[in-house]
């Protein structure tokens, strides 16, 4: 048993997050946050040319070949910094509706009732009749409202997630600690006041544990370990942006603060697939 | 990312299975909680099978008589062990996982050759005494003191909250040997033997109603200075050393028997209606996500020391503050299982199994202190102050 991650998993999640602080940078974020429902077609083609779309397609059929697991490493990063647009649908599109792969097409789907970006996109794979268009909380994520009943999403959706869920949970950790470290209140860093620090320190310890269950997931493709890491994954994500809005302060409820949009996409992917309560009878149905 | 187990592996697997198999049955009854003796026999008893089977020790070092074995293998074992019920390491708990270890760590080739032996045979039992009635979280603070007389040293002082002290042979002593050095720097790390004159155990109760740990009064008690682990005032890097291995892998087994009891939580509340409360059903559903999520990051934890060379990392804290709380809510969530008049019955092991997991989040470092090990030390935020505060956390 290795259930650490191999040269090649750190070396993908490097080139990965070595390619988005590129493409997508602080700048690019807050362009995307400044032109809501735009999605970046240049930036969509350069993310299929590196193969996030065609990660897990067979190389007979032009794609990488790769596994979950690496998909999910490739979502994390996502996940951090807040790459917009319907990415797990279109990956999950790639060898069926053409272009998908390589970036040349834009595919959205039905996420329990919430359809997002669907004017931006080129294709939606399911059923969108009757989508009302939403005020979406995210200013990174488009939505229509579907009316009922809803598909279930695939285990892999789900677990894709997961994966963008636990990604944003990492970074919020790091942002909050990065700001304890620096801001001053009574002569000393707030990060040397326990009740900060606890925070902090309970943040790791959801984001660890969430890593620890969406790997476990992804290696196992198990439907019981999917459940449980979107449980947990969604609970770190919406916990740990909001315990970095409390560490920041009166500044963390501003606008310019990035971490109000981790909050945002975070309840925005808890809400996209099962609820709380369903995911929770799923588990116990299980024991 | 792996969680396929090697041929190799699963081998081993197989052959321990056999062998709990073959001789479970064979075992004598439970003593009573009560009944110290008893639970030392039974514990150094099942240790001895252990030993002549060859799986004493598994995850010490070869050069101290362990068997060299990965930590795969050592996660293996006690999952296997718990899994087929087998004793748990009951008062062997400091010999085997921190004391040992510490000593095949930082000891002198006698000192290896005279402590670990009886340990992995199940001939000694040790204790740890550590905390102070004012030292605890605070652990530097310690004021037991070990004066120099020719080969020995003098040690007089109280130690509290010391586990198994009643029945023990040896104890890790942490002592002040340079009251005058600063806090962390006059410390020595003793093994003092608990049959020596001047020593007087006193049995508490915990709120559990059981005598699990004891006071212990030291008047003059003369240890050989050759009992010394480590040098004269350098007790402290020694401590470290111990504490990291009690953190280390020490609840991986509870973890398989907390999954066990949620099993068997599902299954009573599906017998006695109580599956039928939605707000229950979740909580357990939820607890479910929580136990496997522990299991994973163990095995996580597990395979990082293993490609580090066996050292436990970092991931122990991390572990063991959400462990300590989900081992709570998995009691509590008992007791609704268990219904108004169960639930205050302590007939029932889970009615003592609630007690004592108020327990987790304060033995071996409080939640508190662990938060901070995990801000400071993962996380690298700044120390608090006054500035000797955070060395002295346990
Ligand atoms: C079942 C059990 C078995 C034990 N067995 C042993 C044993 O065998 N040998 C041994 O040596 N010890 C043993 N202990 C002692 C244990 O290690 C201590 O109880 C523990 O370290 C806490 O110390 P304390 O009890 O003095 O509490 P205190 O340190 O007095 O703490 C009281 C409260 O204050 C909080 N606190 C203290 N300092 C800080 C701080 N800096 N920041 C924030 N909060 C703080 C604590 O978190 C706690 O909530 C055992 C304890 C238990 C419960």
């Amino acid at each position: 048993m290795r259930f650490q991650l191999t040269d090649d998993q750190r070396a993908l999640r490097d080139g990965v997050r070595d390619l988005l602080a590129g493409r997508f940078d602080r700048d690019a974020l807050r362009t995307a946050v400044d032109t809501p429902g735009h999605l970046d077609r240049a930036l969509w083609r350069a993310l299929g040319d590196a193969g996030f779309f065609a990660l897990c397609l067979p190389e007979a059929d032009g794609g990488v070949g790769l596994g979950l697991p690496e998909a999910v490493l490739v979502f994390e990063e996502a996940g951090r910094v807040l790459l917009p647009g319907p990415l797990v649908a279109t990956h999950l599109a790639a060898g069926t509706v053409p272009g998908a792969a390589t970036g040349e097409s834009v595919v959205t789907a039905p996420a329990g009732e919430l359809l997002p970006w669907r004017d931006a996109s080129d294709v939606v794979q399911g059923d969108a009749t009757g989508a009302v268009p939403l005020s979406s909380v995210d200013p990174l994520t488009p939505l229509h409202k579907l009316p009922g009943p809803h598909a279930p999403r695939s285990p892999e959706a789900v677990l894709l997630t997961a994966a963008e869920q636990l990604g944003s949970a990492t970074r919020t950790c790091e942002l909050a600690v990065r700001y304890a470290g620096e801001r001053e209140q009574f002569g000393q860093p707030i990060g040397a006041f326990q009740a900060v620090k606890h925070l902090c320190a309970q943040m790791l310890v959801r984001a660890e544990l969430a890593r620890a269950a969406v790997y476990a997931a992804a290696v196992t493709a198990d439907p019981v370990e999917i459940a449980t890491a979107e449980l947990l994954a969604d609970e770190a994500a919406v916990r740990n942006a909001r315990d970095c809005v409390q560490v920041h302060g009166g500044m963390g409820f501003t606008w310019e603060a990035d971490v109000h949009l981790h909050l945002k996409r975070a309840w925005v992917r808890a809400a996209a697939g099962r609820t709380t309560r369903e995911t929770e009878e799923e588990l116990a149905a299980a024991l | 990312m792996d969680l396929t187990y090697t041929d190799e592996e699963e081998e081993f697997r197989a052959r321990l299975r056999e062998w709990l198999a073959s001789v479970l049955p064979g075992l004598p009854p439970k003593p009573s909680p009560d009944d110290w003796p008893g639970r030392r026999a039974y514990d150094l008893g099942w240790q001895r099978r252990l030993y002549d089977a060859g799986y004493a020790g598994l995850h010490w070092p070869a050069d101290a008589g362990g068997r060299g074995a990965t930590p795969t293998q050592h996660l293996i074992f006690l999952e296997e062990t718990e899994k087929a019920g087998a004793p748990y390491v009951g008062a062997n708990f400091v010999g085997l996982l921190h004391a040992g270890p510490t000593i095949a760590a930082e000891g002198t080739p006698e000192q290896r050759a005279r402590w670990l032996p009886p340990v992995l045979r199940g001939d000694e039992v040790w204790c740890q005494g550590f905390s102070e009635p004012d030292a605890g979280s605070d652990l530097a603070a310690l004021r037991t003191r070990a004066t120099r007389d020719g080969d020995h040293y003098v040690v007089s002082g109280s130690k509290i909250w010391t586990s198994h002290a009643e029945v023990a042979d040896w104890c890790e002593l942490l002592v002040r040997t340079d009251p005058s050095a600063p806090k962390h720097r006059g410390i020595s790390w003793l093994a003092m033997p608990m049959d020596a004159p001047g020593i007087t155990v006193r049995p508490l109760r915990t709120l559990a109603g059981s005598a699990e740990f004891a006071e212990m009064f030291l008047d003059d008690v003369r240890v050989p200075v050759a009992n010394r682990v480590g040098e004269e005032n350098d007790g402290w890097r020694v401590t470290m050393v111990t504490l990291s291995f009690e953190r280390g892998t020490a609840f991986v087994g509870e973890v398989v028997a907390c999954r066990r009891v949620l099993g068997e939580l599902a299954a009573q509340a599906r017998k006695n209606g109580r599956w039928d409360d939605a707000v229950l059903r979740r909580r357990l559903g939820r607890l479910n996500a929580e136990f496997r999520a522990l299991w994973r990051l163990t095995q996580w934890n597990v395979s990082e020391a293993e490609q580090a060379g066996g050292v436990p990392g970092t991931g122990g804290s991390v572990f063991k503050l959400r462990y300590s709380h989900a081992r709570q809510e998995l009691f509590d969530a008992a007791a609704e299982v268990l219904g108004v008049a169960g639930a205050l019955d302590t007939d029932h092991e889970w009615t003592l199994d609630r007690l004592s997991s108020l327990s987790y989040t304060i033995a071996a470092g409080t939640s508190q202190i662990q938060h901070n090990i995990v801000a400071e030390r993962i996380l690298g935020l700044p120390k608090d102050r006054p500035k000797d505060l955070q060395k002295g956390g346990r």
